[in-house]
C-alpha cells in the first residue's frame, strides 16, 4: 500500500543532518504549523528522509529532532517485523490524529533519547490527516500496528513530547541494550 | 492452641552488586523459618539494593545475627527492624503517572515531590535516572479527588522555574 500521488523522489536529494538529543529545549516545544508548499519545508522534508535513511533502525524522524521546531516528520516502517499495514516512506506536515483505538503497550526507543527505551501505550489503529510537502495536498492515512505506533511517536515529537512523557509506569524505562 | 503469627520484620541489604546476594539472603531467612512476603530489589549504578518484609518467629536480633555472615567482609550493609502491621491511613486515591525530564540540576526531585505532597498526593512508586545531561523521574501517585487540575498548574510553575518538563496524567486502566 502506498499514498496515492505521493512521489518521495520529487523532494529531491536531502542532506544528512545531526540529530539533537534530550534535554535540548527544541524537543520540548510545540512545533509551528508549516506551509507544505514552501520550498524550505520541502527541502527540510528531503533532509529528514535522507537522515532517516542513513540511521540504522530509524523508522521515523521529526523536524524537532534535527533542531527545527516545525510540524513535519518522515516515517518509513517498510520491512519492520512488527509492521502490518505499510505505506512506504512518506513525509507529513501538520499531521493530526483524528481516530485512535485498540490501545496496547509496546517498547519504544528514540534517536533523541539514545540510551533509554520505554514501554508506551499507543493506539493500535489510527486515522491521521496531514499535508504532503510539495503539493500541499491533504491526505488521510488509516493504519495500524507498528506504523500506527511510529506515527504517534512522531506526532508527539512535533508537539514537544518524548516517549519519556508517556511511559506507562515508574519502572517502565530501561537502559538500552542494543545499539544499532 | 492458637496459631500465633510471627512478627513482621523489614530487612534491607545494600552494597556492591555480585551474583548470589538474593540467594544468600533468602536461604538464611528460610533456615530460620522466616517467610518472605513482600520484596523489591534493584541495581543502582552497580550497587545492589533490596528491601523485603518477612514474618518470623525469630526476633530482629536473631535474624540480624543470621544475616551477619553476609556483611562479614564489610561489603554489604544489612539492617533488620520490627515493623507493625500496615497502618496506612491512605484511602487509595486516584492513580496518576508523573513524568519529569530535563537538564540535570540540583533540587528537581525535592521540588516536584514537595508540590505533590502539599497537594495530598501519595507517591506509591518512583524511579529516577541520570543519563548524561538528562535527568528523568517517573512516579506513580495516588491523588485525592479534585486535586489533579490544580496540581497540574502548580507543577507547570515548578517546571518553568526549573527548566524541566513535567507531565501528569491518569494511569490508564490495565491493558489485558
Amino acid at each position: 500500500m502506498s499514498i496515492e500521488g505521493w512521489d518521495i523522489t520529487a523532494l529531491g536529494a536531502g542532506r544528512v543532518l545531526p540529530v539533537v538529543t534530550a534535554p535540548e529545549p527544541v524537543l520540548s516545544r510545540v512545533g509551528e504549523a508549516v506551509d507544505p508548499t514552501d520550498p524550505r519545508v520541502v527541502a527540510l522534508a528531503a533532509d529528514l528522509v535522507a537522515t532517516m535513511a542513513v540511521s540504522p533502525g530509524c523508522v521515523g524522524l521529526a523536524a524537532p529532532q534535527v533542531g527545527v521546531g516545525m510540524q513535519l516528520f518522515a516515517v518509513d516502517v517498510t520491512n519492520h517485523p512488527k509492521a502490518a499495514t505499510v505505506h512506504g516512506a512518506f513525509v507529513l506536515a501538520n499531521a493530526v490524529i483524528v481516530e485512535a483505538s485498540r490501545w496496547r503497550p509496546g517498547r519504544e526507543g528514540c534517536m533523541s533519547v539514545p540510551d533509554l527505551t520505554g514501554d508506551v501505550k499507543r493506539a493500535g489503529r489510527i486515522v491521521v490527516t496531514g499535508e504532503l510537502p510539495g503539493s500541499g495536498r491533504k491526505v488521510t492515512i488509516t493504519t495500524d500496528a507498528f506504523e500506527a505506533r511510529a506515527l504517534q511517536h512522531e506526532i508527539d515529537h512535533c508537539n514537544g513530547l518524548l516517549f519519556l512523557d508517556k511511559v506507562s509506569g515508574a519502572h517502565a524505562i530501561y537502559q538500552r541494550k542494543v545499539y544499532l | 492452641m492458637t496459631d500465633v503469627h510471627g512478627a513482621e520484620l523489614a530487612v534491607t541489604v545494600i552494597g556492591p552488586d555480585r551474583t548470589g546476594i538474593v540467594a544468600d539472603v533468602a536461604e538464611a531467612l528460610a533456615r530460620l523459618g522466616a517467610n518472605l512476603t513482600d520484596s523489591t530489589m534493584t541495581r543502582l549504578r552497580g550497587h545492589f539494593a533490596m528491601t523485603l518484609i518477612c514474618t518470623a518467629q525469630a526476633s530482629a536480633t536473631e535474624v540480624e545475627a543470621a544475616l551477619l555472615p553476609l556483611s562479614a567482609d564489610g561489603q554489604l550493609l544489612v539492617t533488620v527492624r520490627n515493623v507493625g502491621p500496615d497502618e496506612s491511613g491512605h484511602n487509595g486515591g486516584l492513580p496518576y503517572l508523573l513524568s519529569v525530564h530535563g537538564a540535570d540540576r540540583l533540587g528537581i526531585v525535592a521540588a516536584v515531590t514537595r508540590v505533590v505532597a502539599d497537594a495530598g498526593g501519595n507517591i506509591t512508586d518512583l524511579s529516577t535516572r541520570l543519563v548524561g545531561p538528562l535527568y528523568l523521574l517517573v512516579a506513580e501517585v495516588d491523588l485525592p479527588e479534585g486535586v489533579p487540575g490544580k496540581l497540574t498548574e502548580r507543577l507547570a510553575h515548578v517546571a518553568e522555574d526549573l527548566g524541566i518538563e513535567v507531565n501528569l496524567r491518569p494511569a490508564g486502566a490495565d491493558v489485558l
